[in-house]
């Protein structure tokens, strides 16, 4: 059952994934891109993951993305010739030729996996007894209480970094 | 439902403490600083990092883990420790006259060479992947502002660009083989992976194509063939104390944890990872010398000679066990003080802001600036691999690890490589003591903090290079984990 929805919602993520790349309009890859997260974001849902799902779209296709359009309309990013219309074929088809590859080899190793996977104790039941959100809460500062204060600096870091390179001189 | 905080145990984070409060410090420390002080900031800096080495120095011997495994105490974490306390002390002095000293943003410059240094920490001593992931970020990071410092140059803007873009697509490989490792194993903490490998078990092919991403993901931080596109460029635009930076620290930082991961928590599957570096390791020294033979910028000419020394590194880490590991280490410090020394001397010979960048640039300085001349061609002559310097001995120690590990060829083609190094590493020193300057240039006196980078580094090179044991003996004690 779970095929039914997980193929038109992965064909959904890379077709606009695809697009965003592809497109020759800066504003229309934006809007690809907001598809590609609100297809991911229904395949979050198709793996239980309720709160991941709802903050991709509200962080992901809401606010960054909205701010992304912004400063793509105030810049007026200029109109680039996709890649294929650019006289360098050879490279592109060199970088076909090795994302091909990529594949082969994930596919190799998805068709062998003949341990599927291990069970994790965070099952569909425990989740949903003691609740998506706060699972997650409760996990962030517990288990990952070091890496969660990891990012507190690393967030620290992105905005001095944006601070010093965006201030004039 | 209630929640039991976890007990933290600070002992793992205790050096790292030291550093992250110094990086906070020099943050509001510039705020209030009258714009005539501003020195008093590198010096904070170099204060948070001579603490951080009392303390790994107090705590060596000691093994423990914090909450979760996320970070780990033992002897190769707080040896790392002071390599990065090392290469970011002498970063720091090499800084200190090059930033123009009424520079607006000294306090963020400063901050985010610690922060980065903090980065280097935790991808050292991460024990879980997701650890050493959010290390190499903020390293990355801090990084990518700084290459772009210079605001007005354009090199300089576009070196932070080009390490930007390339850096985030590294990382995705990186999570992505993470993802796949979690997928197989069910965990990211590096010690339950070695549990759960260890009933010996053939691995799946899902942990193999992991493993496989996670090495192109380190095999784009040391820049390795044929991931090093972005290195030349970044290095020569970057301003030349962030190149030094970075040349030395990126790639301790890049190998600690590729030693970490590889040979600490995958040693099961040496087989299978070990042919793939094995011609990571070929090409990258190969292709990192014969293009250095002819490039005229010593900036780029180091760039692709820091692609030549991560291929000697490969060569060590494909031999893998105790002497493998031994080796990385010692070469990891042979290599920050031959590097930064060589930085060193560019910056102090600047004259003006007008940084001699071209080989052509040193015709003369032998008999001009006879002391930092030398110290120069004691530094190309450790970089070359000749004795009797620290360059010498880490070569010695990885190729004596190779044929150890009974990789005779590997050993081969990296002394062939090194004889071909020799030519390029000595073209400025023949340059400065065998021809005459094209233009007279007027002698300005040199930076004192670069000349005491210099120092420190011409002395290291010379102490570990006659005297090696008690370093190597240090580094052993580091591995001894490792067994064998």
């Amino acid at each position: 059952m779970e095929w039914l929805l997980f193929v038109p919602l992965a064909a959904l993520a890379l077709g606009t994934a695809a697009f965003v790349i592809l497109l020759r309009n800066p504003i229309y890859c934006a809007l690809a891109l907001v598809g590609t997260f609100f297809a991911l974001s229904g395949l979050y849902l198709l793996l239980q993951a309720e709160f991941v799902a709802v903050v991709q779209v509200i962080i992901y296709a809401g606010a960054i993305m909205v701010l992304f359009l912004f400063v793509i309309m105030l810049l007026d990013v200029g109109h680039e010739p996709p890649p294929w219309l650019r006289r360098d074929r050879p490279r592109l088809l060199l970088g076909l030729g090795l994302v091909a590859l990529l594949v082969l080899e994930l596919a190799v190793a998805i068709g062998s996996w003949i341990a599927p996977g291990i069970r994790g104790p965070y099952t569909s039941d425990y989740v949903n007894a003691v609740g998506n959100t706060q699972l997650i809460g409760r996990l962030l500062f517990t288990e990952f209480l070091i890496p969660f204060e990891i990012t507190s600096i690393i967030l620290l870091i992105a905005i001095v970094g944006a601070m010093v390179l965006a201030r004039r001189q | 439902m209630d929640l039991v905080l976890p007990r933290i145990d600070w002992a793992p984070l205790a050096a790292m403490l030291p550093v992250a409060f110094g990086g906070l410090a020099a943050l509001v420390g510039d705020l209030f600083l009258p714009a005539g002080r501003k020195r008093f900031i590198p010096a904070l800096g170099l204060a948070s990092l001579a603490l951080s080495i009392l303390v790994s120095i107090g705590l060596w011997g000691t093994v423990r883990f914090s909450v979760n495994d996320a970070v780990v105490l033992d002897r190769f974490a707080l040896f790392s420790y002071l390599v990065f306390a090392l290469v970011s002390i002498l970063s720091i002095l090499l800084s200190m006259d090059y930033l123009d000293a009424s520079a607006p943003d000294q306090g963020e410059y400063y901050s985010l060479v610690l922060f980065s240094t903090l980065g280097m920490m935790l991808m050292a001593a991460g024990g879980d992947l997701i650890v050493i992931f959010l290390g190499l970020e903020m390293l990355s990071l801090a990084l990518y502002t700084l290459c772009g410092f210079r605001k007005a140059e354009l090199r300089s803007n576009e070196a932070a660009l080009k390490y930007l873009l390339l850096g985030a697509f590294a990382s995705s490989f990186f999570l992505y083989g993470i993802a796949l490792i979690y997928g197989a194993t069910g965990t990211t903490v590096l010690r339950r992976i070695v549990a759960f490998l260890a009933d010996g078990r053939p691995p799946s092919t899902l942990l193999l194509v992991g493993t496989g991403l996670l090495l192109v993901g380190f095999g784009f931080k040391v820049a390795s063939v044929p991931f090093h596109m972005w290195t030349p460029d970044v290095y020569e635009g970057a301003p030349t104390s962030v190149t030094a930076f970075m040349i030395a620290g990126t790639k301790a930082a890049a190998f600690a944890a590729l030693v970490r991961v590889f040979l600490m928590a995958l040693p099961t599957l040496q087989v299978q990872w070990s042919a793939p570096i094995w011609v990571l390791a070929v090409l990258t020294m190969t292709l990192g010398n014969l293009v250095a033979l002819v490039q005229n910028n010593i900036k780029r000419m180091l760039a692709y000679s820091s692609i030549a020394h991560a291929g000697y590194l490969l060569v060590a880490l494909v031999a893998g066990g105790s002497p493998g590991a031994t080796s990385i280490l010692f070469y990891l410090v042979a290599y920050a003080l031959m590097n930064l020394g060589a930085f060193a001397v560019i910056i102090a010979l600047q004259a003006r802001g007008q940084e001699l960048l071209s080989v052509a640039d040193y015709a003369g300085l032998g008999f001009r600036r006879p002391v930092l001349s030398a110290c120069m061609a004691l530094f190309m002559f450790s970089l070359a691999g000749l004795p009797p310097t620290a360059g010498f001995m880490g070569k010695l120690f990885i190729f004596s690890a190779a044929v150890e590990g009974h990789y005779h060829e590997l050993a081969v083609i990296g002394v062939l490589n090194s004889v071909v190094s020799v030519y390029f590493y000595l073209r400025p020193v023949v340059v400065m003591y065998m021809n005459e300057p094209a233009i007279e240039r007027p002698l300005v006196p040199s930076s004192a903090a670069a000349i005491w980078a210099v120092a420190l580094s011409a002395l290291g090179t010379l102490q570990f290079g006659l005297f090696p044991g008690r370093l190597l003996d240090l580094a052993r004690q580091s591995v001894a984990a490792l067994g064998g």
